[in-house]
C-alpha cells in the first residue's frame, strides 16, 4: 500500500524528529521505571502502542460530540477502560511480567503521551490519521524503551531477556556487573545521553536557554 | 507514631519523583521558576490528600473482593476491582476540576502562571500512582492512607522546588549546546536521585 507523504509524516515523524520522549517530553515516568529489564520494557511498549492507537481512534470518532469543558474527563474514562482491558489481558497471559510492571500498567492511564496525543491530534483529525498517529507515537516511545532496557539489563545484570549474554570467562577475568545501572538514577542519565546524541544530530532541535 | 514514620518515609525514602519517577512530566515542564513550582506543589499535595482517603474508602467498601459484604451475605463474593482504575481516575479528575475553579477564584495570577498544567494535575502520575500504591500496600486504616498522601505530596513538592531553584541558578552556566534545556535537566534530576538514594534502606 502506498502511503501519501502526509500519512508518512504522521507515522514516521514520531520515530525521530518528533519523538514523544526525546522531543515532546511526554511519558517520561513509565519509560524510566519499567526499563531495568528488557522484557517488561517490550511489553510496556506494546501495551502503550495499542492503547494510544485505539484511544486515538475512539476520541477521534467522538470528537464532534464531546463538550469542550468536560473533555478531559471523557478522555480519561475512555483511556481507563482501554487500560483495564489491557491489564486484564496481561494478567491472564503474562502474569509474571504484569507483576514486574506492578502499578505501571495502571499508570498508562496517566501516561502523558496518551493525553498529549488525544489533545493535540485526535481532537482535530479523522480516525484513520489518528490511528496512524497513535501507532507512530507508540513506536517512537517503544524504541526508546527498548534501547534503555537493552543497555540497563546488559550492563546491570549481564543478561538479555533473562538469558546470560556475558560469558563466564569475563567474570573470571574480573568483570563485574554495574549494579548502578539497575537503579533509578541511571535511567535518567541514559535518557540524557540519548537526548545529547539526538540533538547533536538534529541541530534544529537544540534549545537556546538552559 | 506510625503515621509520622510513614510521612518521613514517603518524603525521603519512597520519594515519588526520585524513587518511582511519578509526575515527571510536570516536574520537568514547570520547574523553571521557584514561585510556580511552589504553587503546583501545593496544588498536587492538596489533590493527593483529598483524593487518596476517598479512594481508600471506595476501595475498601465497594471495590475490593468481598468489600460489599456490609450489604448482606449475598454480596460477599462480589469482586469489583476491575473498575478500580476508572473509578479512581474519575474521582481524581473531578477533584482537579474543583481545585482549578478554586485557584481561578482566589489566585488568578497563580492560575495564569500554571496554565495548562493545572488541569493536567488530573493526569499527573503521582496522584493516580498514590492511589494505586494505596491499593497495593493495603494500609490498615484511613489515617495511615492520608498520612501517606501527605508525605508523598510534600516529597513531590520538595523535589520540584529544589529542581526549580537549581534551574534558576543554571541560567548563568555554560552548558554544551545539545544538552541545553532538557538534557541538563535530566542529568540534574539523576544527580538529585543519587543523593536521595542515600536515604534508602533506612528503617524508621
Amino acid at each position: 500500500m502506498a502511503l501519501s507523504s502526509k500519512t508518512k509524516a504522521v507515522l514516521l515523524g514520531p520515530l525521530n524528529k518528533n519523538n514523544p520522549i526525546l522531543v515532546q517530553v511526554l511519558g517520561i515516568c513509565s519509560s524510566l521505571a519499567v526499563t531495568s529489564k528488557l522484557e517488561p520494557a517490550i511489553v510496556m511498549a506494546i501495551a502503550v502502542t495499542i492503547v494510544t492507537a485505539f484511544g486515538n481512534v475512539i476520541i477521534s470518532l467522538l470528537r464532534k460530540t464531546i463538550p469542550n469543558r468536560i473533555r478531559i474527563i471523557v478522555q480519561l474514562v475512555v483511556v481507563a477502560s482501554l487500560v483495564t482491558i489491557v491489564s486484564e489481558i496481561l494478567k491472564a497471559y503474562a502474569y509474571d511480567v504484569n507483576k514486574q510492571l506492578s502499578v505501571f500498567v495502571g499508570l498508562i492511564v496517566t501516561n502523558c503521551i496518551l493525553m498529549g496525543r488525544l489533545e493535540a491530534f485526535a481532537l482535530g483529525n479523522g480516525p484513520w490519521a489518528s490511528f496512524l498517529d497513535g501507532i507512530g507515537n507508540g513506536l517512537g516511545y517503544g524504541w526508546i524503551l527498548v534501547v534503555l532496557g537493552f543497555f540497563r539489563e546488559l550492563l546491570g545484570s549481564g543478561t538479555l531477556m533473562g538469558y546470560k549474554v556475558i560469558p563466564q570467562s569475563f567474570y573470571d577475568a574480573g568483570y563485574l556487573n554495574n549494579g548502578l545501572m539497575i537503579l533509578p538514577p541511571m535511567a535518567l542519565l541514559l535518557i540524557a545521553c540519548l537526548i545529547w546524541i539526538h540533538r547533536a544530530k538534529n541541530k534544529d532541535l537544540q534549545e537556546t536557554t538552559n | 507514631m506510625d503515621a509520622i514514620s510513614l510521612i518521613v518515609k514517603s518524603i525521603f525514602v519512597d520519594n515519588m519523583i526520585f524513587a518511582y519517577f511519578l509526575g515527571m512530566c510536570s516536574f520537568l515542564a514547570v520547574s523553571k521558576s521557584v514561585k510556580t513550582a511552589v504553587g503546583l506543589g501545593i496544588a498536587v499535595t492538596f489533590v493527593l490528600v483529598l483524593t487518596l482517603p476517598i479512594n481508600y474508602l471506595l476501595e475498601n467498601y465497594i471495590l475490593k473482593p468481598g468489600a460489599l459484604s456490609w450489604l448482606g451475605e449475598e454480596f460477599a463474593e462480589v469482586d469489583l476491582s476491575v473498575f478500580s482504575l476508572i473509578i479512581f481516575i474519575a474521582v481524581i479528575a473531578s477533584f482537579t476540576q474543583l481545585v482549578e475553579m478554586a485557584v481561578e477564584r482566589f489566585s488568578p495570577s497563580l492560575y495564569h502562571s500554571l496554565g495548562i498544567f493545572l488541569p493536567l494535575i488530573a493526569v499527573n502520575c503521582a496522584i493516580l500512582g498514590g492511589s494505586l500504591f494505596m491499593q497495593q500496600r493495603e494500609f490498615p486504616n484511613i489515617g495511615t492512607a492520608t498520612a501517606y498522601a501527605f508525605g508523598s505530596g510534600i516529597g513531590w513538592m520538595m523535589a520540584i522546588v529544589g529542581m526549580a531553584a537549581i534551574r534558576e541558578k543554571l541560567e548563568y552556566s555554560d552548558v554544551p549546546k545539545p544538552l541545553k534545556g532538557l538534557g541538563i535537566t535530566f542529568i540534574i534530576t539523576s544527580l538529585m536521585a543519587i543523593g536521595f538514594m542515600s536515604f534508602s534502606g533506612i528503617n524508621i
